[in-house]
């Protein structure tokens, strides 16, 4: 954004841009070869990125339970979920390098600890129930944020959303249905189902980010409809939504101050714990080094692989090349 | 548990176990796999392995007195009752052994299920039918992994012959022809596995001389997995795969 | 930092999700050549049997019209409206057409 602002802006710039801004208020999509202005394009990648970089890093807190999924059904359900996320991350990669970004780019950015991911994948997995909780309240919250930007203004942003959004339906019923087998079932499991609830709950309020007055990127985002409802907006949709997912689970929310607001038609609730959540944004979360090591690791270990396929295509291209050459 | 199956059983547990034991390893790479695209990739193989376990379990558990479901025959019987191969426990190591195995085993893999299409066992037939797609993509996969590994940089050359050496002397298992394999073969429910031998070496050959590999000499090889005899491995998969059920053994999951 | 080969080259992939449509473009992925290249895409984007014909297109080999053009290009079709459906007046008795 500092170096679009930093140049003087040309009237021609300047008439492009209320162009741009008619053009998006009037609802109409942005496609990769469209004039946009430097800032959108620049809000994007880093969104998109941000967006992709949390659907490969979160794949790790689950995939560190498929081995130990207590059924074999649970297991490729699990399985199969995690690896949607694998896909999401694709998607989300290739639309941002529509924008003339390189995927290769924004992943040494992610390995150099230089680009965020969502916070809450650094919150460990102890316990199978952390499956049940992540699918309904991680992925749920995920949703709430990804239904809305279906109607993102920009074209393969939206596209790739919708294709998420729809193999997401079945991420939040198979978190659900693991908390309804555990709520259901022994008191042990009970108990497990009701100590992920304590420790997911709140870093998932987080997901939907800092508070509207604290958020000084989402004005301009609205603007541009990259965004189309507030952080604070998505969070209350989310708590309305899950409260009485949780009265049907027989669990409690572990907030005291939660109750239902007739007058407002909303539920409220105790205050976020920002301080924690900035510090686990700035990289003091339980498991941060973990799981960056983990993204390093793998591509450290497969650079070799990558090279080889490479060194592959090139010999059988050059070969198709001498073979054509003699016929 | 109480447990002594007969022949027959013993025979569609095998294939049972080799999927799920395979699978239960593949699925060790979700979330660490070399590019994303190959992440997904090798997650599919994990998926249809243990979509074939789940049937192969379920036809064997329905034809056992009493009778007993997928997950009490996955996660309820102990080492000496699997009868998987032991090249499939095995830890993945790199991606060049992750995929040799799967080239040797594929290739053993496609040759046995399309004569299971043929099998007196009507179930077996049909699981066979559906499998055999998938493993023909799986066996199709590999061996252009290992192709592409051989003939692509001097160190991924390097890793693949490794792997080949490395894994070599477990193919043996794959051809064991006496105890249930036998039997199975006797009731035209499934070949005899030395019949399989020269195709499966065919291809094998065909592969390894397209990637420059070398196919090793030694003709000793390890055995015991079809007998419930495993590798120090085993008992680490099946601690991580059945602790949580043992441990709750009255739970719904 | 040691130069490395292991960036694979950008593919966009189309899917024919029935006989009778035509190819549609899905996204695009990673792959050193083609034949990965399919096969990835059908990893990728057919998980849930989306599709039963796979195009895989190196990204680089598309030309596109350049986006300044864009009016000229697509302006005079605007007013072409004979060419849609709804330019023409049937009376509701008639049922559909
Ligand atoms: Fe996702
Ligand atoms: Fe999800």
């Amino acid at each position: 954004m500092n170096s679009i602002k930093n140049q003087e802006p040309t009237s021609e710039t300047i008439r492009l841009e209320a162009r741009f801004q008619n053009y998006v208020d009037g609802e109409n999509k942005v496609e990769p070869k469209d004039w946009m202005p430097g800032a959108y394009r620049k809000t994007l990648i880093r969104q998109i990125s941000q967006h992709a970089h949390s659907e490969v890093v979160g794949m790790l807190p689950e995939a560190n339970w498929i081995g130990r999924a207590p059924s074999l059904r649970r297991k490729v359900a699990l399985l199969a979920k995690v690896q949607d996320e694998a896909g999401h991350g694709l998607y989300l990669y290739s639309a941002a390098e529509t924008l003339g970004v390189d995927r290769r780019e924004l992943l040494e950015e992610l390995l150099a600890g230089k680009a965020k991911y969502s916070s809450i994948f650094n919150y460990p997995t102890p316990s199978w129930a952390d499956m049940g909780a992540i699918g309904w309240l991680v992925d749920g919250a995920a949703i709430a944020n990804q239904v809305m930007l279906c109607r993102t203004s920009y074209g393969p942003y939206a596209r790739a959303m919708v294709k998420i959004c729809k193999e997401e339906s079945f991420h939040q019923r198979q978190g659900y249905e693991i908390m309804l087998y555990l709520s259901k079932g022994t008191p042990a499991q009970k108990a497990m189902a009701q100590d992920a609830l304590n420790r997911w709950w709140w870093p998932s309020l987080m997901m939907f980010g800092p508070n509207d007055a604290e958020s000084p990127n989402s004005a301009q985002s609205m603007r541009w409809k990259i965004k189309r409802k507030s952080n604070d907006e998505l969070r209350q949709e989310f708590i309305d939504k899950t409260v009485p997912q949780a009265e049907f689970l027989g669990l409690s929310i572990p907030d005291p101050e939660l109750r239902w607001n007739e007058a407002r038609g909303h539920y409220d609730f105790g205050p976020i714990n920002w301080e924690e959540f900035k510090q686990v944004v700035a990289g003091n979360g339980p498991c941060n080094r973990e799981r960056l090591e983990a993204r390093r690791k793998a591509d450290e270990e497969g650079r070799w692989v990558r090279e080889a396929a490479n060194a592959y295509a090139q010999k059988q291209a050059q070969r198709r090349a001498q073979t054509s050459e003699v016929a | 548990m109480e447990f002594s199956p007969d022949l027959r059983t013993q025979h569609l547990l095998h294939l049972a176990d080799n999927a799920l034991i395979l699978g239960q390893r593949l699925s060790e790479w979700c979330g660490h796999g070399p590019v994303l695209e190959q992440d997904i990739a090798i997650i599919n193989t994990a998926l249809d392995q243990i979509g074939q376990a789940r049937m192969l379990y379920q036809h064997a558990g329905k034809g056992m007195n009493p009778a007993l479901d997928e997950d009490q025959l996955a996660f309820f019987r102990t080492e000496n009752q699997f009868l998987n191969f032991t090249m499939l426990e095995l830890p993945n190591g790199d991606w060049a052994q992750t995929l040799v195995r799967q080239f040797f085993f594929d290739t053993y893999n496609y040759l046995q299920y399309e004569r299971l299409t043929e099998s007196s066992d009507p179930a077996l037939r049909a699981i066979a039918g559906k499998a055999l797609k998938e493993i023909g993509y799986h066996a199709q996969f590999s061996a252009e992994w290992v192709i592409r590994m051989g003939d692509g940089t001097e160190e991924s050359h390097k890793r693949a012959q490794d792997a080949v050496d490395r894994l070599w002397p477990y193919t043996g298992e794959f051809f064991e022809s006496d105890g249930f394999s036998a039997e199975a073969a006797v009731r035209r429910a499934a070949p005899l596995p030395s019949d399989l031998q020269p195709h499966w070496e065919e291809k094998v050959d065909a592969v390894l001389v397209e990637a420059g590999l070398k196919k090793p000499v030694l003709q000793w090889f390890q055995t015991g997995g079809r007998k419930g005899q495993h590798t120090e491995h085993m008992g680490y998969i099946l601690a991580e795969l059945q602790f949580l059920p043992r441990l709750h053994p009255e739970a719904q999951w | 930092m040691e130069a490395h080969n292991d960036n694979w080259k950008i593919w966009e992939v189309f899917i024919r999700s029935k006989n009778g449509l035509s190819h549609k473009h899905v996204g695009s992925l990673h792959a050193p050549d083609a034949e990965m290249a399919i096969k990835n895409a059908r990893d990728v984007y057919t998980r849930r049997s989306e599709g039963i014909s796979i195009w895989v297109v190196p990204s680089e080999s598309i030309t596109s019209s350049a986006p300044d053009e864009k009016d000229e290009l697509f302006a005079p079709a605007d007013d072409k409206v004979y060419r849609h459906p709804t330019f023409y007046d049937i009376p509701d008795e008639v049922g559909h057409i």
